[in-house]
């Protein structure tokens, strides 16, 4: 049971060859065996689960059962859940209770899915590693072969990737705000979208950079996410950047096919430092889609190189206004202080980590009077032309093509000490998330070690569609069979 | 870009997070790093370019400006660390 897609399992339940409630203990069962030591879930909701299963039998046997009815998922703690703790990986919110349900989750419960618990993160979602988590880190499903290191899952989205990829869900939730559901998703050799800004309503997820979190899914199948994204997105009049535009049938794109459409391959993701093998994937990818009838063509995104510095400005400058809120009077712990502000600092202080403290400062230096022109008006400026790349870009090509990350998983002990070094692992997913584009990640291929690696197809405005059909694609001709070494 | 150690307290300041002295220097010298490693922005020509502060394809819409939620106050007020009857707490600010 714990092999199947969603989409096997979501014909499997209506055919009544297993019950919900079954499909959720088992689920239940290895989370119970392997959560010890992939640390995946900060929550878990066992009797929550198996009352969300039982309705799902009961609607399955009723015949009127949700297109998810009955699917165990993992949802990452950014999302609030409505009397279920939600964390976003902070001591600063260590015993927060949401009173309401974000707008991604409700769709999910309105289509029957069932929650299994709440997936670690990195706090507040700053991270690449999922070491920054104040409920610890997450260990990657996948090891090197013959060596026992503790990979990270990537990040943010750490657990929920990890999560899927040792089959404790069978899909998950994720945000993505500068490569943060795409690059763990390569790391953990599954599938996961970021889609257009504007896609899936922000509304009750806890906002780190406003103008660039994105919800998206994360599955072991490229059809998997397209189910997903299916459910949770759709426009919410609660959020003023979510978009009214229909949804359209994701799940018909994948099996499309690439004839005829035009994948632009931009050379300005292949830095002298691209490692060999990643490089060598991507020129499979580019093969892989000329061979099913895609044109391939030469494109130029210029600013890309300016990307993450860019990202490191904007970022830092939105977390810095969002988490203001935390201010241990409303909600959230609280240190007391001799007077008001002497509250607001010691409760910050001790509420926040290391990362997070630094993205604030950052954030609020480049706010700073006489220092707003020169960084921050300077990097929406940069932001314009990255952005003007991708539309001067997409008017010769229907998708783009490149590698997810610049490296496979790395050690939970090769952590880099240096904030910069870490930040560079989202160099290729940065750009798509200043411009507003959806981009996801496919697994492709493995590394000489055993990891696996991913490609990234990234898409119009609003052209999901497009970026399924490729990556559908590239699933069909990679044939990516390779399973972790930690799965239940 | 290096910071000196009274621009480390100032920022510290304005983020309200208390920093410990003994804390000054590390920050000093992360900080300063990522601001040098950010500066390669200044190498872009941006001259006649429009700042762009969303990702968002679509312009901003507008709504009838009436209230649409409220009467919530034990909701509100559930996580809060301290609290007297509908209120928040905090310490005494005014002599």
């Amino acid at each position: 049971m714990l092999d199947f897609s969603i989409a096997a399992a979501a014909d499997a339940l209506r055919a009544r060859k297993f019950s919900a409630r079954e499909l959720t203990q088992a689920h239940l069962d290895a989370i119970a065996t392997l959560n010890p030591t992939l640390n995946a879930y900060i929550t878990v909701t066992p009797e929550r689960a198996i009352a969300a299963a039982d309705a799902a039998d009961a609607a399955l046997a009723a015949g009127t059962a949700g297109p998810l009815a009955g699917i165990p998922l993992a949802i990452k703690d950014l999302f609030c859940t409505a009397g279920v703790r939600t964390t976003a990986a902070s001591r600063i919110l260590g015993t927060f209770v949401p009173p309401y349900e974000s707008t991604v989750t409700a769709n999910l419960l309105r289509n029957g899915a069932v929650f299994l618990g709440k997936a670690n993160l990195d706090e507040f979602a700053m991270g690449s590693s999922n070491m920054t988590s104040a409920h610890g880190p997450v260990t990657n499903p996948w090891r090197r072969a013959g060596d026992d290191a503790a990979l990270v899952p990537g990040g943010s989205s750490g657990g929920s990737a990890a999560a899927v990829a040792g089959h404790l869900a069978m899909g998950a939730t994720a945000t993505d705000t500068g490569g943060s559901i795409r690059q763990p998703a390569s790391f953990c050799g599954i599938a996961g979208i970021k889609p257009t800004y504007g896609r899936c309503s922000r509304w009750g997820i806890v906002a780190f950079a406003s103008s660039l979190d994105q919800a998206g899914p994360v599955a072991r199948s490229v059809e998997d996410c397209a189910i997903l994204l299916g459910s949770m997105a759709g426009f919410d009049p609660k959020d003023s950047t979510s978009v009214d535009v229909a949804v359209p049938d994701f799940r018909a794109a994948c099996a499309r096919g690439v004839k005829g459409m035009r994948i632009g391959i931009p050379r300005e993701y292949r830095p002298d430092s691209l490692p060999a093998e990643i490089a060598a994937l991507w020129d499979q990818g580019i093969s892989w889609l000329r061979d099913a009838g895609a044109q391939i063509v030469d494109v130029s995104l210029p600013h890309t190189r300016y990307g993450l510095a860019t990202y490191y400005i904007v970022a830092p400058a939105e977390a810095s206004s969002n988490l203001a809120r935390y201010d241990g009077v409303r909600f959230g712990a609280r240190v007391d202080g001799q007077d008001l502000i002497d509250l607001y600092e010691r409760t910050r202080a001790a509420g926040f980590g290391d990362e997070v403290k630094r993205r604030i400062m950052i954030g609020t230096y480049v706010l700073s009077a006489g220092y707003y022109d020169a960084y921050y008006l300077r990097a929406q400026k940069v932001r314009a032309l990255i952005l003007r790349d991708f539309t001067e870009a997409f008017a010769k090509v229907d998708a783009l093509l490149t590698p997810t990350a610049p490296s496979a998983a790395f050690a939970q002990g090769d952590k880099p000490t240096d904030p910069v070094r870490m930040y560079l692992n989202d160099v290729f997913t940065v750009p798509a998330s200043m411009a507003g584009i959806p981009g996801m990640s496919v697994p492709a291929g493995l590394d000489a070690s055993g990891l696996p690696l991913g490609l990234q197809v990234l898409g119009k405005h609003f052209d999901e569609a497009s970026v399924f059909a490729v990556c559908a694609e590239l699933e069909r001709a990679a044939g990516f069979v390779a399973k972790p070494a930690l799965r239940a | 870009m290096s910071l000196d150690a009274a621009m480390v307290r100032r920022i510290a300041s304005l983020s309200r997070i208390r920093i410990e002295d003994a804390e000054v220097p590390r920050l000093q010298a992360e900080l300063s790093a990522i601001l040098g490693w950010i500066e390669q922005l200044n190498e872009v020509d941006v001259h006649g370019v429009e700042p762009l502060a969303g990702a968002s394809a679509v312009a901003l819409r507008a709504r009838a400006d009436v209230i649409t939620d409220g009467g919530i106050a034990e909701q509100v007020l559930a996580n809060a660390p301290d609290r007297v009857g509908e209120f928040f707490t905090v310490p005494k600010v005014v002599e």
